[in-house]
């Protein structure tokens, strides 16, 4: 059997790192540092926990920061220069997913924006970005940045993720404000006397919470969550597994700086005013791309047989020739059987087409199906 | 009858000229959820330590080698339905794959059960 590669190098810890070693978790290295991949039930039992109960994640890693200027429509137009969404739009209390984009419309990194409901806070947006690419999205941002604005990081910030249809019980009995929350929309609260920043949205297609609290009180609030026997931990095994059952993109995998927002399916999420002004970094390229098709697209690809087809799996059509690449790819616990995406040129991109995934030299049968595989259950 | 390990963290229990192959409870902890196994074809030849199987995780797809050389004479075909069962029985009922062994003399490169315990302790 081939045995996994070790790591050397130094690993930064989440404030909650002694949770999971305590826990029995099985460390692995991930964006610089040591976190969790599963907890000795394993990701199949976590995954399940996850879609039938509430699952309690440490993202901590990921990059937590604001931009404040002035006003709301100062820092909305700074923020908007680098971003495709309507940020100057959103309402105070929401939540907006976004990607950062090159000249070419290529995706940097992407990142969640929220306006905080507090009127104090006029001229914040708090960005969530991913933990491999904070320090170069600081620094892309920071440098194009108009005078009277500013990036301010909150390194010393934890962030959890509870997760699951149990997830608005359990919060609501620590804070019953939240339950009121609807999808994509965030409060500050306590929760437990610990101040927190909390959104409803999440990585897992389920109901769920991020909840971003000062690093030295994260520990006391994954215990409180804890000990309530609907929560379990569950690692970055199963969030992966999740997040590719959801059909949601992971950065570096099913989005990179060769990819356009427009061919990884994510034109919803560039608003009407932004298609019309464009006014964002490669508007040229994309808003092209959305009046004629981009030449490749992301699609769902559901696997005939039993055997998963991982990240990197060659697409051909039925008569060999080669039509796209597997992005993410391996075994959905509630679709009970292999799952995979990944991007095929448009020709081939509508459901039901039948093709190939070349697994061990081996051709595979494969649809492509709409994703999500497993259905979203947000509370709209 | 007689257990043989390797390096590679597979066994091979043999008794006379045939061999039943798996992995060890070492390799099913280190694996997690097995979700799939590819097994051999009866009659395929293997050579010693090329591979001969693939176990896949949730997390990632691992070959699995022919601890030594000979030809495939039965597969669990109980692994396809019940993958899982190489978690729970690694060393009972979910053996992967028979053999008919090519030179008996090849086991003697291999671990005993004592010498293999105790390389698991070194390695973990």
């Amino acid at each position: 059997m081939a045995s996994p590669a070790g790591a050397g190098e130094t690993l930064l810890k989440t404030p909650l790192h002694g949770e999971h070693v305590a826990a029995g978790a099985r460390m692995v290295p991930f964006a610089g540092y040591d976190m969790p991949v599963q907890y000795p039930s394993g990701i199949l039992a976590e995954h399940v926990w996850t879609r039938e109960h509430a699952g309690l994640f440490d993202v901590s890693h990921m990059g937590q920061a604001a931009l404040i200027g002035p006003d709301h429509a100062m820092i909305a137009r700074a923020l908007e220069a680098l971003v495709p969404a309507d940020i100057l739009d959103l309402k105070p209390g929401r939540q907006r997913y976004t990607q950062l984009l090159d000249e070419d419309g290529g995706i940097l990194d992407d990142l969640m924006v929220a306006r905080p409901a507090n009127p104090l806070q006029d001229g914040e947006l708090l960005l969530v970005v991913n933990a491999s690419m904070k320090d170069a999205d600081y620094a892309h941002m920071s440098a194009r940045l108009p005078a009277g604005a500013e990036l301010r990081r909150f390194d010393d910030r934890a962030l959890l993720a509870l997760q699951g249809p149990q997830a608005e019980s359990v919060l609501a009995r620590q804070a019953p404000d939240l339950a009121s929350l609807a999808f994509m929309q965030g409060s500050q609260t306590m929760i437990g006397g610990i101040p927190a920043h909390v959104s409803r949205s999440g990585y897992t297609g389920e109901d769920g919470f991020e909840i971003s609290v000062p690093g030295e009180r994260a520990a006391e609030l994954w215990r409180l969550l804890m000990s309530d026997e609907q929560v379990r931990p569950i690692g970055l095994g199963a969030r992966d597994s999740l997040r590719l059952e959801a059909g949601l993109c992971l950065y570096g995998h099913d989005i990179d700086i060769r990819t356009s927002p427009v061919e990884a399916g994510l034109t919803w999420s560039i608003q009407k005013r932004r298609r019309e002004e464009g006014g964002f970094p490669g508007a040229e390229r994309i808003r092209r791309e959305i009046k004629d098709g981009p030449a490749r697209v992301r699609v769902g690809l559901k696997p005939e047989s039993r055997a998963p087809a991982r990240e990197g799996t060659t697409v051909t059509a039925p008569d060999g020739r080669e039509v796209g690449k597997v992005t993410s790819g391996g075994f959905g616990p509630t679709v009970n059987g292999p799952v995979a995406m990944g991007y095929v040129a448009r020709e081939f991109a509508r459901a039901g087409t039948e093709l190939r995934l070349v697994v061990r030299g081996k051709p595979l049968p494969a649809k492509v199906v709409e994703m999500p595989f497993a259905p979203h259950r947000y509370k709209r | 009858m007689t257990t043989r390990y390797t390096k590679d963290h597979e066994y091979i229990r043999v008794e006379g000229d045939t061999g039943v192959v798996g992995i060890t409870d070492y390799a099913q902890s280190q694996l997690g959820d097995v979700v799939f196994v590819e097994l051999p074809e009866v009659g395929r030849s293997v050579v010693k330590g090329a591979e001969a199987a693939v176990v896949e995780s949730v997390k990632a797809a691992s070959e699995v080698y022919a601890p030594v050389s000979g030809e495939v004479t039965a597969v669990n075909s109980e692994l396809e339905g019940a993958p899982g069962t190489v978690n729970e029985e690694p060393a009972g009922r979910g053996w992967f794959f028979k053999m008919r062994l090519k030179d008996a003399a090849e086991l003697e490169a291999l671990m005993s059960e004592e010498q293999y315990q105790d390389y698991v302790k070194s390695i973990s």
